[in-house]
């Protein structure tokens, strides 16, 4: 046994100051692997982790939403219509929603404007919040918080409350007034009331609150209508039959199921979605490309040094094995060093690689740090895409080499 | 005792390129004795030596170590043969670059996992016996030619082999050096090591230690067999 393990010593010294031997080459081979296992990764680490958190804040989204329908586009939601959803069996609650989008020309970026929650407040024009998170759901631990805070402040009509996005674009805070213009032309200036904590920028980033009464003056909405409405359904195994009565009861509408937009958010950031196999795609091409290189022959000198190996006495296993520890070196090395730098990128820094092509193209990006998930299967899955093939392309010439004589092998290279 | 029944070894067979090294080898080589195997280029001694030495296995005929068939074991036993009982002095030193001399004479020894010190004792020990302690720590490609040679000698010595084969070992060496390894070699038939050399140097066949010369011309035993 002391034999044995005195042996695996000798090898792997051997290993290393074989791979000492060929530093500039070694190097350049541990560069570009990490390079690829680092983009391979931050690909990985981004998305699943944007999917993650997408999923997180759509949890707890109504588990339908009903929007009114004409000529094929959404249109403003009766209140009236309310009624005929909420007499439906399995519904427990329905609520109208105020939101909107208004486009600032000064600095070309588009806000959400919602009106703010009002827990029960809102039955007798239909309208409340449903932005809230349940702060027991066992499901959603992370998510537990709010998806937006406002430190309490109270909103007044002629005031709103602001996400960050919009206090960094615009260069505004608290006291500060921000001009609109309303849908007859008219000017209406709100004054800020408090910005939206910076934890929910994903959510927050380009929001703004403002009352009922704001909102329909500065979009001329009557009160007899809502933008959509937010469906709670008892039992979740009844969600399709609710949602196929409402299409029944109101003709004119689309409800919307969640896991419907789940689907939707999973195909984009999917490993099959967008970006993410184009990015992907041309990594693994790349590490093809290379591993292909090195399974595709020895130099002349490595050819040499196997034959002399194996004239002194080397076994052609422990040719192989001092093959395999050299490329299981190099590899694990890529690996995790390519890891940790991807995580260190998506997490610590905000992925300024792929921060324009994957958080989206509008002109008010959120400035968020992503919550670090960590997926094992997909770690799994890139250490055999990775590490594994090219042990196998560094074992593979090296079994070649190392099975014929030795003296072939020198006779063959010469000095 | 070495015994070599029938040996023919042919390179790239079935090929037009098809060229027979060795044709119908028969030879016994003896114990404790300095035996030259003697020819002119192309005549087959290199490849006749590699096939003793178990470096390379002949396309037909058999090898016989000691009373004991080698030439159909497997791959792994033909090594540990090679390993324990042969040690190898090359027409180029064929030292490994970029490590030191004493990491170069201890190779041999690393698979039969030795414990370091007394292994580097040994190889120190080997060095200093051919005047080449003092250039254990420098690299290979700093040595001289007589060096390097010499460096490559301790290394066929570390497993302590009993049988030493030498390819053209002074091909490369000036004739004072050539002397040298004359003497080294006396000095192995008197530890009763058994010596093989191939060579068409008359300083080296023509030495009194050696006890046999066996000519060879196109893969052929002259006189048949010997």
């Amino acid at each position: 046994m002391r034999a044995w393990i005195e042996k695996q010593r000798y090898i792997i010294d051997f290993t290393i100051s074989s791979l000492l031997r060929r530093k500039v080459k070694n190097f350049g081979l541990l560069a570009l692997y990490t390079l690829i296992v680092f983009i391979l990764a931050s690909t990985m680490f981004f998305t699943h982790s944007i999917k993650k958190e997408a999923s997180l804040i759509l949890k707890e989204a109504p588990e339908i939403i009903v929007q009114k329908l004409v000529a094929g586009r959404h249109d403003l939601f009766p209140v009236r219509d309310i009624e005929t959803i909420r007499k439906i069996r399995g519904v427990a609650r329905v609520e109208g929603r105020l939101w909107g989008y208004y486009f600032d020309s000064l600095v070309g970026a588009n806000y959400t404007l919602l009106t703010p929650p009002i827990p029960d407040g809102g039955a007798e024009t239909g309208r409340a919040a449903t932005v809230e998170i349940e702060a027991d759901d066992p499901l959603a631990p992370d998510a537990s918080a709010p998806l937006f805070t406002f430190n309490g402040a109270a909103l007044k009509p002629g005031s709103l409350i602001i996400g960050n996005g919009i206090a960094r674009i615009r260069d505004i805070g608290k006291g500060d007034y921000l001009p609109f213009r309303a849908y007859d032309g008219m000017f209406m200036s709100l004054k800020v009331a408090d910005a939206l904590s910076s934890q929910s920028e994903l959510v927050s980033a380009d929001l703004m609150l403002i009352t009922e009464d704001d909102f329909r003056k500065l979009f001329g909405i009557d009160r007899q209508y809502v933008t959509d409405v937010a469906v709670t359904v008892r039992n979740p195994s009844e969600v399709s039959t609710v949602a196929s009565k409402i299409r029944q009861r109101l003709h004119d509408s689309r409800p919307i199921v969640r896991d419907e937009i789940l689907r939707t958010y999973d195909s984009i950031f999917n490993w099959r979605g967008g970006m993410m196999i184009v990015i992907f795609s041309a990594a693994v091409l790349a590490f093809v490309i290379f591993a292909w290189d090195k399974a595709s022959g020895l130099s002349a000198g490595e050819r040499r040094e196997i034959g002399i190996l194996k004239a002194v006495g080397w076994e052609t296993s422990d040719v192989i094995q001092m093959k395999f520890w050299e490329g299981a070196l190099i590899s694990l090395t890529a690996f995790f060093t390519g890891v940790i730098l991807a995580y260190i990128h998506v997490f610590f820094t905000g992925s300024p690689v792929f921060e324009p092509a994957l958080k989206g193209w509008s002109n008010l990006y959120p400035n968020f740090m992503l919550t670090p998930f960590i997926n094992a299967e997909q770690l799994t899955t890139l250490f055999f895409l990775t590490v594994v093939p090219y042990t196998v392309a560094t074992i593979v010439p090296t079994w070649r080499a190392a099975t014929i004589d030795p003296d072939t092998a020198m006779r063959h290279t010469g000095e | 005792m070495i015994e070599l029944v029938n040996v023919r070894k042919v390179f790239n067979a079935g090929n037009p390129s098809e060229f027979s090294a060795l044709n119908s080898v028969n030879l016994t080589i003896a114990q404790n004795r300095v035996t030259v195997l003697k020819g002119p280029s192309g005549s087959g001694k290199t490849t006749l030596l590699s096939v003793i030495g178990c470096m390379s296995r002949p396309s037909a005929g058999r090898v016989h170590l000691n009373g004991r068939e080698i030439t159909s074991l497997p791959e792994r036993f033909l090594t540990d043969i090679r390993r324990k009982t042969f040690g190898f002095i090359f027409q180029q030193p064929n030292l490994i670059k970029g490590i030191s001399v004493l990491e170069n004479v201890m190779l041999p020894a690393y698979p039969l996992g030795e414990k370091r010190s007394q292994l580097k004792k040994k190889a120190m020990q080997g060095l200093a016996d051919l005047n080449i302690a003092g250039k254990s720590a420098s690299k290979v490609e700093w040595l001289s030619g007589g060096e390097a040679q010499r460096a490559s000698i301790v290394r066929a010595l570390i497993n302590d082999p009993a049988i030493i084969i030498a390819d053209e070992p002074t091909a490369h060496l000036d004739t004072t050096l050539s002397y040298r390894f004359m003497e080294i070699i006396e000095k192995f038939k008197a530890e009763g090591k058994t010596v093989i050399i191939t060579s068409h140097d008359p300083l080296v066949y023509e030495a009194a230690i050696v006890d046999r010369v066996v000519n060879l011309r196109d893969g052929r035993i002259e006189g048949g067999t010997a």
